[in-house]
């Protein structure tokens, strides 16, 4: 589930740290900067391991900071592929199972996944897998704020750093149109969804997966 | 920022769990809680993940039984990430045992599955709730 990621980043500590200790007021930034956080393409940064190294530490002209180059080790929420993890069921909807763990939340098991046969309940607003036996089919809810067991079968990074502003490609209007198209134009921009950095997809169409009630005598 | 080595090595729960509890410990010590707007996400991590962690059996575990599990573990052919799972998730089914270890059925006999969870059972420990019901049971007895 989690990782040690080594990494290196300059740290800028203001004079009015000066006093602390270089190594806790170094922490302390790094953790600042990172804990609870996606890198892309490495996961969710939970907090600092160990710092390996301190290089020596450099006062630029212009800024009485110190900047000091630092390698150190962090720890990363980031499970390897087909790892068996358990989480809760947030909430149901016709895109999946969402499922979440607390510390992350974008955990989604899409309807392909989910055992078969499965159903989504439209009043209730809750997935069921139809599960027949000799003595006739039962449906199984799989409600909010049940503990799950699932596989994760895939990951998806998102760069959500930010983009510059958007080039108007609309031709200059008239004066009695333009301020149509610029009331527009802002419009547009607060309809964008907001996509998670890091997104997790599950599986449970396995024996052993899906609600823990399922499996335990 | 530059990223050295992704996976530069693989945690368990338990030593994550080990880390932020002393970290709490460590801040509680230190007393002041300066600049809180900026350790507002650390504390917000931290609190989620040992709240996900305690529920969990590794956080019970200690490194003797890791370092105990391990050694007992190396004579069975486990890769390292089904030791880790093994470790993390401590499996008492079968069920459990063939999820978290690939082509389990090609690889182990029903009886050495059977034999590994009960290593499993005796070297980790477990839920302290589902233990207690058995020994009531057999003080009524």
């Amino acid at each position: 589930m989690f990782v040690l990621v080594e990494m290196v980043d300059t740290v800028r500590i203001p004079p009015w740290s000066f006093q602390r200790q270089l190594n806790e007021a170094v922490s302390e930034e790094l953790n600042k900067k990172l804990a609870n956080k996606v890198v892309y393409n490495v996961g969710l940064c939970i907090c600092l391991y160990d710092i390996t190294k301190l290089e020596d530490s450099y006062i630029f002209p212009g800024d009485g900071a110190s900047h000091t180059k630092v390698h150190f080790r962090y720890v990363v929420f980031h499970p390897f592929l087909d790892e068996i993890l358990v989480g809760k069921i947030k909430y149901c909807s016709q895109e999946g199972v969402h499922v979440t763990m607390g510390f992350f939340d974008d955990i989604l098991i899409p309807p392909e996944s989910l055992q078969q046969p499965t159903k989504f309940d439209e009043a209730e607003q809750v997935w069921l897998w139809e599960y027949e036996t000799d003595e006739g089919a039962h449906d199984l809810y799989m409600d909010q704020g049940e503990e799950i067991r699932f596989r994760v079968s895939d990951e998806l990074f998102l760069d959500t750093s930010p983009t510059g502003p958007k080039i108007d490609e609309t031709p200059p209007a008239q004066p009695g149109q333009s301020a149509a198209a610029a009331a527009a134009a802002p419009a547009q921009d607060t309809n964008e969804k907001k996509f998670a950095p890091y997104t997790l997809i599950g599986t449970i169409s396995e024996p052993g997966l899906g609600l823990l009630s399922w499996w335990n005598n | 920022m530059e990223v050295k080595n992704a996976n530069a090595a693989m945690l368990s729960n338990y030593e994550v769990f080990r880390l932020l509890t002393d970290l709490k410990e460590q801040k509680k010590d230190s007393g002041k809680s300066k600049h809180s707007a900026g350790q507002q996400n650390l504390n917000t991590i931290m609190y989620e993940t040992l709240k996900y962690l305690s529920k969990t059996p590794s956080s019970r575990q200690r490194p003797e039984m890791v370092q105990a599990f391990l050694s007992t573990m190396r004579d069975h052919k486990l890769t390292k990430a089904e030791k880790l799972q093994l470790l993390n998730h401590r499996p008492q089914t079968a069920v459990e045992m063939q999820l978290m270890v690939e082509e389990s059925e090609e690889r182990f006999s029903e009886e050495q599955i059977e034999e590994l969870i009960q290593t499993i059972s005796q070297l980790l420990p477990g839920d302290p709730e589902q233990e207690v019901p058995a020994n009531a049971g057999a003080e009524m007895a």
